[in-house]
């Protein structure tokens, strides 16, 4: 037998060194164990601050003892590879094992063996644990908000509605799929917009709207009869024109009974609240953000001196200050900016505030898009005599795209998590609600559980969206 | 020129200015029913109204002006306190995802996916209405370290006071400039015979001896002044003398350092990891020891890529600390586009300085980060 050296673990006496090494190790995980599962003390009869540093210590000896390389071992090799490469990292490592362990007991008790779910009321919340009971009281509010109890349905269903709407793409056969980039830019968010603000909110806003649909038809129509050099200008004026010319002149306010949805009750926009609000905001603001900041990038890149100036002025403005000065201007300052008569919903305004602030950080991502192609692309693109348009919808804009999905995926997120602010204008999403109902006398002083739930669920949201974006950006990776 | 490019352009200049006539067109209308005159006069008119926690002396006989400065230094404060923190969590957190050990990776990056994905408002919420109201009352309170008393009230902490103080000041301004010195004089003696200096610990000690002199011979004197409760009512007692440090600047800088240290942890990541692999290669086959490649050839590059989308990130913070208004810390926002523009009622006024005071500190960054981006830019030939 070979001299055993405890300084130097070596591969001689491997397996004199793995027992005892093995042992320290588990004896001092445990140690921790018992300490935090079962309340009990091993070691208790030593003085406080070594019996607080004895695991540590004996898990650190052992750890280095089983560091022998080339062991022949699988296991033992993988973990001195990837947790025990050096005496700091054995510490490092040791202390989270431990953190764990010393964590988990605490968190599982509040968490589930000592919260209570059962019961109606506040009194069943007796134990130590989280009262998960008021979450479910309050699940509707958090949801819906004030939405009525009754009317609640209007919002699943547009919800499971838009959904199937959505998952259309995936059952699309080959012949539709040319059409699907049409169905979602255009169709869908109609579609959408249609059933948010008809079905959920009920009551008579139809018939302004019916103005704008008899206006987009006759544009439409209308827009075969023009030559197509002037058709970008045209359908910017026109459908404006004769939905001001039907609304004020032809029709005024005369035939708004033909629009009213009588079996719905009217629910106004400030009893929206809970997640559904927060996902009706963001879904708007995400859809209506793209293209002004696609527009925007494009403007800040073109040519032309004053769409660029004002391009710049635009993005620079809206990146330079914060959301909630923004959605202070909409709620103070902008209905000084209207005439008296003029009133546009708070939630309009503050979607519409939203998606230009998010523009702007939009259109920053998707300049770096444009920035990074190479030129060779542009000049490929004009020598085959390709207009403005037709090189960047055909060429410039496929690939610039690709290439920023992670940068517009961020922006996307941090618009998810910006919806709360709403609270500046008084509208109650899921974390005003919960603000709400912390307050309420009979339910005080569970505001820990409100914030663990909400956080757990943009948790959810906002990872999914980030591991589909990677999906994507995965899916759409072309070598160049 | 043709019609081709004057036409979007004047169509375009016309919509801008369409939409801003009717704007102020309206709201000279409004202003006009409302019997208000447009103009910055009241900012020096008395305000009326109190501030809990301000840096400057403050109360209701100053003016408007004043209101600001103090809502505007209040800002500056929350945001140097997470940056400074958000700094520290951020560089450790992104070299900790950096390390091959798998159990520190896996915490860094499971810190970084989960606080990174709730939105910061709900954390700010989370500090200020569940984690910090579970603190104890002042009179229950155990100090830590004896004079460090953190209670629901707020986090009390000693205070310095200072004798010639301003003689300490000198001194270490003193010894700033001589290390600034001693650095040019290093560089130029190993750019011309080729010797190192050992600019650190002449540096160190600089800094270390010169402040300890004035305390000798400059006559500074320092004592510091610990907390002690007071009792103000039957059940109501509060600590006197030292700092106070209410929760609503904890939780703020809390929430705003934790979670923008998830992106600057990233940065830090993606700077270190942009580095190739053949310049650490390269310097070590010249013989530099590993700590000069790290000093000379690895930091140098990765700092080039990880200062401007940090800068960006501390921008945002900035920005974020207008999250206060939330939970009632008097920033910026919360004194003078809130308190002040409701007694006021000068919407217009107050809505566009506040935005000009961020939109002018964006800018200005933005500006200089321009420039060092320019300068620090690699020169290809």
């Amino acid at each position: 037998m070979k001299q055993v050296n405890f300084l130097q673990p070596n591969n001689n006496n491997l397996n004199t060194y793995l027992f005892s090494g093995t042992i320290l190790v588990a004896l001092s995980i445990f140690i921790v164990f018992l300490n935090s599962f079962f309340k009990k003390d091993l070691i208790s009869f030593l003085p406080g601050t070594i019996s607080f540093f004895i695991p540590l210590i004996l898990g650190f000896i052992g750890l280095h003892l089983i560091r022998i390389d080339y062991s022949g071992y699988k296991f033992l090799d993988a973990i001195n590879k990837n947790i025990n490469t050096n005496n700091f990292n054995a510490f490092l490592s040791l202390l989270i094992v431990f953190v764990i362990i010393k964590s988990l007991p605490p968190l599982l008790s509040w968490f589930i063996l000592d919260a209570n779910i059962a019961g109606d009321s506040k009194d069943v919340c007796t134990g130590s644990g989280a009262c998960w009971t008021y979450i479910k009281i309050w699940f509707n509010r958090f949801m819906y908000g004030m939405y009525p109890n009754p009317e609640q349905w209007r919002i699943n269903l547009s919800f499971v509605a838009l959904a199937f709407l959505g998952c259309v793409g995936f059952f699309a056969t080959e012949k539709f799929k040319k059409y699907l980039t049409l169905y979602y830019v255009v169709v869908y968010p109609i579609i959408a917009f249609f059933f948010i603000f008809f079905f959920i909110s009920g009551g008579p806003i139809f018939f302004d709207f019916s103005y704008g649909i008899i206006a987009a038809v006759i544009s439409i129509i209308l827009g075969f009869f023009i030559p197509s050099k002037f058709k970008m200008y045209y359908f910017i004026i026109v459908p404006i024109t004769i939905y001001i010319l039907l609304k004020y002149v032809f029709f005024y306010e005369e035939l708004i009974e033909l629009g009213k949805l009588e079996a719905l009750e009217w629910v106004e926009t400030g009893a929206w609240g809970g997640l559904s609000l927060t996902f009706i905001v963001s879904f708007f603001c995400l859809i209506f953000c793209f293209p002004i900041g696609l527009f925007l990038s494009l403007g800040r890149r073109s040519d032309l001196p004053i769409i660029k100036y004002i391009s710049i002025g635009m993005i620079e403005f809206w990146r330079g200050v914060p959301l909630i000065t923004v959605l202070f201007m909409s709620s103070v300052m902008f209905p000084m900016f209207l005439p008296e008569d003029m009133f546009i919903d708070k939630l309009v305004r503050v979607i519409i505030a939203i998606s230009l602030f998010e523009a702007a950080y939009v259109a920053e991502v998707i300049r770096g898009g444009l920035q990074a192609l190479p030129r060779g692309q542009y000049d490929a693109a004009k020598s085959l005599g390709m207009g403005y348009w037709k090189m960047h919808i055909l060429v410039i804009l496929p690939q610039a795209l690709k290439l920023v999905i992670p940068g517009i995926a961020n922006t996307f997120l941090a618009l998810v998590k910006d919806t709360p602010l709403i609270f500046v204008v008084g509208l109650l999403e899921i974390v005003g609600m919960l603000n709400l109902a912390k307050t309420n006398p009979e339910w005080l002083g569970f505001a820990m559980e409100g914030y663990v739930f909400a956080s757990v669920l943009f948790f959810i949201i906002c990872y999914a969206m980030s591991k589909y974006s990677y999906n994507l950006e995965q899916k759409y990776k072309t070598e160049r | 020129m043709n019609i081709k490019k004057i036409l979007p352009q004047i169509l375009t200049l016309l919509v801008v200015i369409l939409v801003f006539g009717f704007f102020s067109y309206n709201a000279q209308i409004n202003m006009e029913n409302r019997g208000i005159t447009f103009g910055y006069g009241f900012l020096t008119q008395e305000s009326s109204f109190d501030v809990q926690f301000s840096l400057i002396e403050y109360d209701g006989s100053h003016s408007y002006f004043r209101a600001y400065l103090v809502g505007l230094l209040n800002t500056i404060l929350v945001s140097v306190i997470g940056i400074i923190f958000a700094t520290i969590i951020g560089v450790v957190v992104g070299i900790a995802r950096l390390s091959n050990n798998y159990l520190i990776n896996r915490t860094a990056s499971v810190y970084v996916e989960f606080f990174r994905n709730i939105p910061l408002l709900l954390q700010i919420f989370f500090w200020y209405f569940a984690a910090l109201r579970a603190l104890p009352l002042p009179q229950d309170t155990e100090p830590m370290f004896g004079v460090f008393f953190l209670t629901i009230k707020g986090f009390f902490v000693p205070a310095f006071v200072w004798n010639n103080l301003d003689v300490f000041i000198y001194s270490i301004i003193a010894a700033i400039i001589s290390i600034i010195f001693v650095r040019i004089y290093a560089r130029k003696k190993q750019e011309n015979e080729g010797i190192q200096t050992p600019v650190l610990s002449i540096s160190i000690s600089l800094l270390l001896i010169l402040p300890i002199l004035s305390f000798l011979f400059g006559g500074v004197g320092a004592s510091v002044e610990i907390p002690v409760i007071k009792q103000l009512s039957q059940s109501g007692f509060t600590y006197e003398g030292g700092i106070k440090l209410p929760p609503e600047l904890i939780s703020l800088a809390l929430a705003l350092s934790l979670y923008t240290a998830t992106f600057i942890a990233e940065c830090v990541r993606a700077g270190v990891q942009g580095v190739s692999k053949g310049q650490k290669e390269a310097a070590a086959s010249i013989g530099l020891t590993p700590n000069q490649v790290l000093k000379l050839v690895v930091m140098p590059q990765a700092l080039r890529i990880i200062i401007p989308p940090t800068t960006n990130q501390y921008l945002n913070l900035t920005k974020n600390s207008s999250l206060a208004a939330a939970i009632a810390y008097p920033d910026l926002v919360l004194v003078f586009a809130g308190t002040a523009l409701m007694q006021t009622g000068r919407a217009i006024e107050i809505v566009s300085i506040t935005m000009l005071t961020y939109l002018s500190l964006s800018i200005s960054i933005s500006i200089f980060m321009n420039w060092y981006n320019k300068k620090i830019a690699i020169k290809e030939k």
